[in-house]
């Protein structure tokens, strides 16, 4: 077997190794990658930013991949040297690889405009899925932000960043926004469209330099004007990386020098990608990857036949709300212009003719006829006798239709190159029925994301079981995923059930999504938000648990389960003044006061002097404890009073279930930890913290999150865990579940492990909004209605 | 059986989107401001007798708080479970005097009231 080492472990080099591996097996793999993370799809990383995928979620081939090919995957190693009379490869980690075949798939980097001042901390860019990470770091509500460049990546990076609360400015050279895709008149729409979103925009403006002594305080342009931002995001293009084939001595001018069969000036060496220049052209777009790649593929396995003549480039902007799209040549010059726009409505086309044929199209507002375009560019098509449908498709009767005309063998999707014929062939003969299975199946769909709709509707139209796949949304009043909705509610800083429901709903609401957005929205303004109680639960109307006869049940708070004489006594003569017909010692070492009329609760609260034990709603019930080195003699630890602490800590605030907690003074666990919510258990020298217990309708055994020397460090822990599933799981959704979803890695990276800046972030939002949270049952006292506890007497009197 | 229109209660004891129940003539009524307008109907859920005034309001119906049955706060039928269809609560005309919610009754002491 002949050694096969790929440099670069991106989408290029991946698809390549994918359609190598479809042949008869000859090489022996071994693949480096610089970032530290498996093959991802870079097309998607906007989208992380903006919120609407997770990081695992834009992940090509897993690790998993890489071991069932028997690929030698290394990441975090940069190659620094080629030897290429040698045949060796050179890590910086100091290793030394030999090749027989070598395969140079180095992407590009951004490129650095001749800005004073671009190492500045606070100075970012965005191409890696590690720049991204920092990104969503740094990028926070109110923080001032600018992006250089008024680029496709530039654009995505601005929404991206002003969905999580920045103010953008998108400072752009150039006198069009995306000027390499659109014309002047597109670029103006498109600018208007960014407006909208509430996102600044400066045309033909020069950044001169980054202002602030180490860290970013804004930018200063070329014309003397300053402009403040804690933020900094370059975006201003893209260069090919070519050192390395520089050092192995290969043809190289902008980028690596490729043939058709994508040979480079070495025989031993092949070259894929955004480094190599092919026909004079650098492609920077996901399409031509997939499109090299096979042909390399071909040449490298020993059958060298298929030839690369290049691609027809189209981009997409992805951003949500914003439809743009452009292919092929959409330059003026000779081209016989064809234009649509309608101002009101932001929609703007254009197609440009040449000979008969379609050279390029510009599309703004509209894209639902982009594949049309695409097939027509691809397959050169004479439009002589479509020359009135140039811009609108004739008008069909069935919807259905469009799927059904075309040909068998149009492209679907342009970047992994799949077929109408191939798509159907998979659905019929491998029994695909979803969009994932189509993705598995046949990879159509996988790239940048622009045919989804296109494979949706030919598997509704096709597949006998077609299911829409959903993603959870909270109800049918709201139709967005929860996480989505956060981040929704944040950017445009929604404070009320109503606004939510007018703007983003169905105007009206129901019993499932208005506790949801109640919930929502109080955790992510940190209680500063307007509390609807109409939007609330009974309970949380009156703080205490109906019962089946329409009465209350009453748990005043007992941190930790430890009482006194006193309150004992306030208790009995409590349930003795108002006849309360059971008095119960509940599961969670606390008493429960049970048939109190509504009328009465205020008064029921005055005369306990207690606080709520907020047994009625979704937040802290309690922290169950055990008497720890008080009095026990195995006791290692003193639980009753950090259980104490923590439900000091916690009490008052809403959660997305209830939470319930526990601390143990060793490992013992009398007061059952390990089943808990969040547990401390004691052990000689320190803490364990741990999560996502349970022990009511799913029994689950905690997973460890932390293990601390201190007290202080344990209910830190606590409080990490605590606001990161406050701000992260869904409504309903118990820490077992949560947990369970997200994996114990990902909640101690997120919480424990995090950045100090994250971790600072998490303890920063739980203190203010603990801030702001006070004793529910104080309302006894202060009702927010006259008549919230107070039954309503007819005003006029009627004999019955 | 005697119909007639009872001043109830002022407007604003009933918040926004929230109900209230009060007795009239014997009668556990639930009286719900839906902003453009106040709708009644019996406040015990046709299923276990749940307080429909502690429920929450969807557009123009309620959720029992006990075992989130639907009543259609207009017809007083059942919306959902939709199986129980054929069942409802007693609804009562409205109107608003000077401020006051007014709703109609029979007040004759033994007539159960089933306007639909």
């Amino acid at each position: 077997m002949k050694r096969l080492v790929v440099v670069g472990n991106g989408m290029a080099g991946m698809a390549c190794v994918e359609q190598i591996l479809k042949y008869e097996p000859t090489f022996r793999i071994t693949v480096f990658g610089d970032e530290t993370h498996a093959n991802y799809n870079r097309v998607m990383l906007s989208s992380v930013l903006a919120g609407e995928r997770s990081p695992d979620e834009i992940v090509i081939n897993s690790l998993d991949w890489y071991r069932r090919n028997e690929i030698d995957l290394h990441v975090g190693v940069r190659i620094v040297d080629v030897d290429p009379v040698g045949k060796t490869v050179t890590g910086d980690d100091g290793s030394v690889t030999p090749y027989d075949t070598l395969l140079l798939a180095t992407g590009s980097s951004a490129w650095m405009p001749p800005i004073k001042g671009l190492d500045k901390e606070g100075v970012f860019t965005f191409r890696t899925l590690d720049d991204t990470r920092a990104l969503l770091n740094r990028a926070g509500p109110d923080t001032e932000a600018i992006v250089i460049g008024g680029g496709l990546l530039g654009l995505e990076a601005a929404r991206g960043l002003q969905v999580r609360g920045c103010r953008v400015t998108v400072v752009h050279l150039m006198g069009t926004l995306m000027e390499r895709q659109l014309d002047p008149s597109g670029g103006r729409f498109l600018m208007a469209k960014m407006k909208e979103l509430g996102i600044r925009v400066l045309l033909g403006r020069s950044t001169a330099s980054i202002r602030g002594d180490h860290r970013a305080e804004g930018v200063e342009l070329a014309d003397g004007e300053h402009l403040d931002a804690s933020l900094v995001v370059v975006a201003a293009g893209i260069r090919p990386n070519v050192e390395l084939a520089r050092r192995a001595g290969l043809t190289v001018k902008r980028g690596i020098v490729v043939s058709d069969f994508m040979e480079t000036s070495n025989p031993d060496v092949f070259a894929v990608g955004e480094c190599v220049e092919h026909r004079g052209v650098c492609y920077g777009l996901v399409a031509p990857l997939y499109e090299q790649g096979k042909v390399l593929a071909a040449t490298i396995s020993g059958h060298r036949g298929p030839a690369y003549i290049g691609t027809v480039q189209a981009a997409k902007l992805k951003i949500v709300g914003v439809d743009v799209f452009s292919a092929g040549d959409v330059a003026d010059d000779g081209a016989e212009p064809v234009r649509y726009e309608d101002p009101s409505l932001g929609v703007y086309k254009k197609v440009a003719l040449r000979d008969g044929k379609l050279a390029g199209v510009i599309l703004v507002g509209d894209t639902s006829d982009s594949h049309r375009y695409m097939d027509w560019l691809r397959s050169g098509a004479d439009l002589a006798d479509r020359r009135r449908h140039l811009l609108f498709p004739p008008p069909s009767a069935d919807a259905g239709l469009d799927v059904a005309e075309m040909a068998e063998s149009a492209t679907v999707c342009g970047c992994v190159g799949v077929t109408k014929g191939a798509i159907i062939q998979a659905i019929h003969e491998r029994g695909v029925n979803t969009l994932s299975q189509l993705k598995e199946s046949t990879r159509a769909s996988t790239g940048c994301g622009s045919c989804t709709s296109l494979c949706q509707e030919l598997l509704r139209a096709v597949a006998p079981e077609f299911e829409e796949e959903k993603k959870k949304t909270i109800c049918a009043c709201v139709p967005f995923a929860e996480d989505r909705l956060r981040d929704i509610l944040r950017s445009q800083k929604l404070r009320s059930v109503q606004e939510v429901l007018e703007i983003y709903g169905n105007g009206v609401g129901c019993e499932i999504c208005k506790p949801a957005l109640s919930y929502m929205l109080d955790m992510l303004w940190c209680g500063d938000h307007d509390e609807d109680r109409s939007a609330r639960f009974i309970n949380d109307r009156v703080h205490a648990n109906i019962q089946k006869d329409g009465t209350f049940s009453v748990v005043p708070r007992i941190r930790g389960g430890v009482t006194s004489p006193e309150e004992l006594r306030r208790i009995a003569d409590v349930a003795e003044k108002y006849h309360v017909p059971m008095v119960k010692i509940t599961g969670s070492q606390r008493i429960d006061l049970l048939g109190i009329k509504k009328a009465d609760l205020p008064k029921v609260w005055a005369d306990l002097g207690m606080p709520s034990g907020q047994a009625y709603t979704k937040g802290v019930r309690m922290v169950k404890t055990c008497v720890g080195t008080e009095f026990c003699r195995f006791g290692t630890q003193h639980s009753t009073a950090a259980g104490i602490e923590m439900e000091r800590r916690f009490e008052q605030l809403y959660t997305p279930h209830k939470g319930k907690m526990g601390a143990v003074g060793c490992p013992r666990n009398c007061a059952e930890a390990t089943v808990k919510d969040i547990g401390l258990i004691g052990v000689e020298g320190g803490w364990q913290v741990v999560v996502g217990g349970a022990a009511g309708k799913s029994v689950r055994k905690a997973d460890l999150l932390a293990t601390v020397e201190t007290t202080e460090q344990a209910l830190e822990a606590a409080e990490l865990f605590f606001q990161y599933y406050r701000e992260n799981a869904n409504y309903l959704e118990r820490t077992y579940d949560f947990v369970e979803r997200l994996g114990i890695e990902k909640v101690r990276k997120e919480t424990v492990y995090a950045t100090e800046t994250v971790r600072a972030g998490l303890l920063d939002r739980l203190a203010k909004s603990k801030a702001r949270s006070r004793d529910a049952w104080l309302e006894g006292q202060a009702p927010r209605h006259p008549t919230q506890f107070e039954p309503i007497a007819v005003m006029e009197k009627v004999l019955a | 059986m005697e119909r007639r229109w009872i001043r109830v209660t002022a407007c604003d004891s009933v918040p926004l989107r929230e109900g209230r129940a009060v007795s009239i003539a014997g009668r556990e009524v639930a009286i719900f401001n839906l902003g453009d307008r106040f709708l009644a109907t019996d406040n015990q859920c046709p299923h276990r007798g749940g307080p429909l005034c502690d429920g929450i309001v969807t557009g123009s119906s309620v959720v029992c708080p006990l075992h989130a049955w639907k009543i259609d706060l207009q017809s007083g039928l059942v919306e959902r479970p939709s199986s129980e269809g054929d069942r409802c609560v007693g609804s009562y005309a409205t109107r608003i005097e000077d401020g006051v919610v007014c709703v109609e009754l029979d007040v004759s002491g033994n007539g159960e009231e089933h306007a639909a």
